[in-house]
């Protein structure tokens, strides 16, 4: 089964042509981040791992990396299993 | 049960799914219904005295028409994706004024229900769901269309309350709205704000008068010193067009797309109809092969655009990520089948195409907006292949 990181690179890598994306890089300096990205990107973690995005969770750093981004997922699972 | 629950792997896992559920069909029967009673045979006339009636506002609000895609446990109708769509197109078809109420204030409803804080939520969302409040969007200006994230309209906080300065202009509904979707630089970033009609400091004037959707009640907003509660704000700081007004879009250009499949298709029959009762040259119009060929084109036009969003709509049912570009995909191309088919409708029709005394006219001057609002054919040109399209 695919680990988390790996659906993100693999959601990621779809923006991101011909470039491999490394765990703590930061994609928003990769200078393909548009608004088109970021609201896919919602839509994905939300789906992919059943969490929901929150005000509080708009904050670019938990976007910026892959680590990130799984971090963030992490948090938010946490939360709901503790809810 | 929907079609979608009943065979998941054919209707929605490759994004295409041919077929209505019996629900749908009835639901586009009740809303086509509606549309050519009560809409189609007064549009002319409210396309001429630049205002749809308050008592239609009423019956739209009576039919549950509003905020019908809002979630049935945030108080909407929790109404699928493919018949808002269905919705949308029959309005669109017969009054795309009528079908620009439904937009900007369903707009305004998701971007609440989604980035509003539990106390706004709390005291707008059922009145808004219910359609006893109206909401509009005010994101342009007289000097920024666009370039949205660039808006000049201003917002500091000031003690418990934002003050906002700045002009609004081009708000569809917005002479009538209660509320305001509003986007302004909050310490240089841009961040979503909500803006009741009655807020101190802001002013509304009738907006100039517009080639299409004319009858759609447009405003211009004069916020000078205009304050507004701490927790009317939307999502965070920075975040207000990337998160908020963009989840609000995507709405729109959904409800967009299906409205221009509603005038490409209106087009569509006019021009059947009139091709085949004119005669010219001993033969009637649709007999001459120069008319086929435009015929056919009008068809294959309006049938693709409506497949394109009868594909971004299996693909919003099914939460996939790809349908906000399946949905920038579905309103650029149908826009442009819109603009397409207007024009061809007016030609078809001659002189008598450029008069009042048919739609087609309207048609095409509301088709023109299409492709202006909600991101632009050439804005749509731009962000579409940045992302590699998913196949399905
Ligand atoms: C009937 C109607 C209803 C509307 N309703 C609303 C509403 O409810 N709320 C609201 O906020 N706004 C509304 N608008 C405004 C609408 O959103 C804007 O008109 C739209 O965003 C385009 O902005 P603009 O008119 O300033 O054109 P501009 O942004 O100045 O663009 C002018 C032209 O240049 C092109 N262009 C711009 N940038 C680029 C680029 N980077 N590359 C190539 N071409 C480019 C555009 O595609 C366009 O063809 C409405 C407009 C109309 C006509």
């Amino acid at each position: 089964m695919a680990t988390k990181k790996e659906k993100i690179k693999e959601f990621l890598a779809k923006f991101f042509r011909n470039h491999v994306l490394a765990d703590d890089e930061d994609i928003f300096a990769l200078g393909f981040v548009n608004s088109l990205l970021a609201m896919q990107l919602v839509g994905f973690v939300e789906k992919e791992f059943g969490i929901t995005i929150e005000d509080d969770d708009l904050d670019f750093e938990n976007f910026r990396t892959v680590n990130n981004i799984e971090a963030l997922v992490g948090r938010k699972e946490a939360a709901r299993v503790s809810a | 049960m929907s079609v979608l629950e009943a065979t998941p792997a054919a209707a929605g896992v490759e994004g295409i799914c041919l077929g209505l559920t019996e629900e749908q069909r009835k639901s586009r029967a009740e809303f086509r219904a509606f549309a050519e009673s009560e809409v189609a045979p007064y549009a002319g006339q409210w396309d001429r005295d630049a205002r749809v009636p308050d008592e239609l506002l009423e019956e739209l609000k009576n039919r549950g028409y509003l905020a019908a895609p809002l979630a049935q446990e945030q108080g909407g109708r929790g109404m699928d994706a493919v018949t808002y769509g269905l919705l949308t197109a029959e309005l669109g078809r017969a009054c795309s004024s009528t079908r620009s109420l439904l937009t900007v204030h369903d707009m305004a409803v998701v971007a609440l229900a989604r980035w509003g804080k539990p106390p706004l939520k709390e005291r707008y969302l059922p009145a808004m769901a219910e359609g006893s409040l109206l909401g509009a969007v005010a994101l342009s200006e007289p000097n920024i269309g666009s370039a949205a994230t660039q808006v000049e309209t201003t917002a500091r906080k000031v003690g418990e309350e934002y003050v906002l300065d700045g002009e609004k202009c081009w708000i569809t509904f917005g002479q009538v709205a209660d509320v305001f979707l509003l986007l302004a630089q909050l310490e240089g970033k841009p961040t979503a704000f909500w803006v009741p009609a009655d807020a101190p400091g802001l002013k509304r004037y009738d907006n100039d008068l517009v080639m299409g959707t004319r009858a759609a009640r447009l405003a211009r907003l004069e916020l000078s010193d205009c304050r507004i509660p701490g927790d009317h704000i939307l999502g965070r700081q920075g975040f207000g067009f990337t998160y908020v007004l963009n989840y609000a879009l995507d709405l729109g250009r959904y409800s967009v797309a299906w409205g221009s499949v509603g005038i490409a298709e209106a087009c569509l029959e006019a021009s059947l109809d009139y091709t085949s009762q004119r005669m010219q040259g001993g033969a009637l119009l649709c007999e001459h092969q120069l008319v086929q060929r435009r015929l056919t084109d009008m068809i294959a036009d309006s049938r693709a655009a409506r497949l394109l969003c009868y594909r971004a709509g299996y693909l919003r049912q099914l939460g996939e990520p790809a349908a906000v570009q399946e949905t920038k995909i579905a309103k650029y191309f149908a826009s442009r089948a819109a603009n397409r088919c207007a024009n061809s409708a007016v030609q078809l029709h001659g002189a008598n195409g450029t008069t009042d005394n048919y739609p087609v006219a309207r048609y095409l001057r509301d088709a023109k907006v299409m492709e202006i609002i909600e991101g632009s054919t050439e804005i749509q040109q731009i962000i579409i292949p940045r992302v590699r399209p998913e196949e399905f």
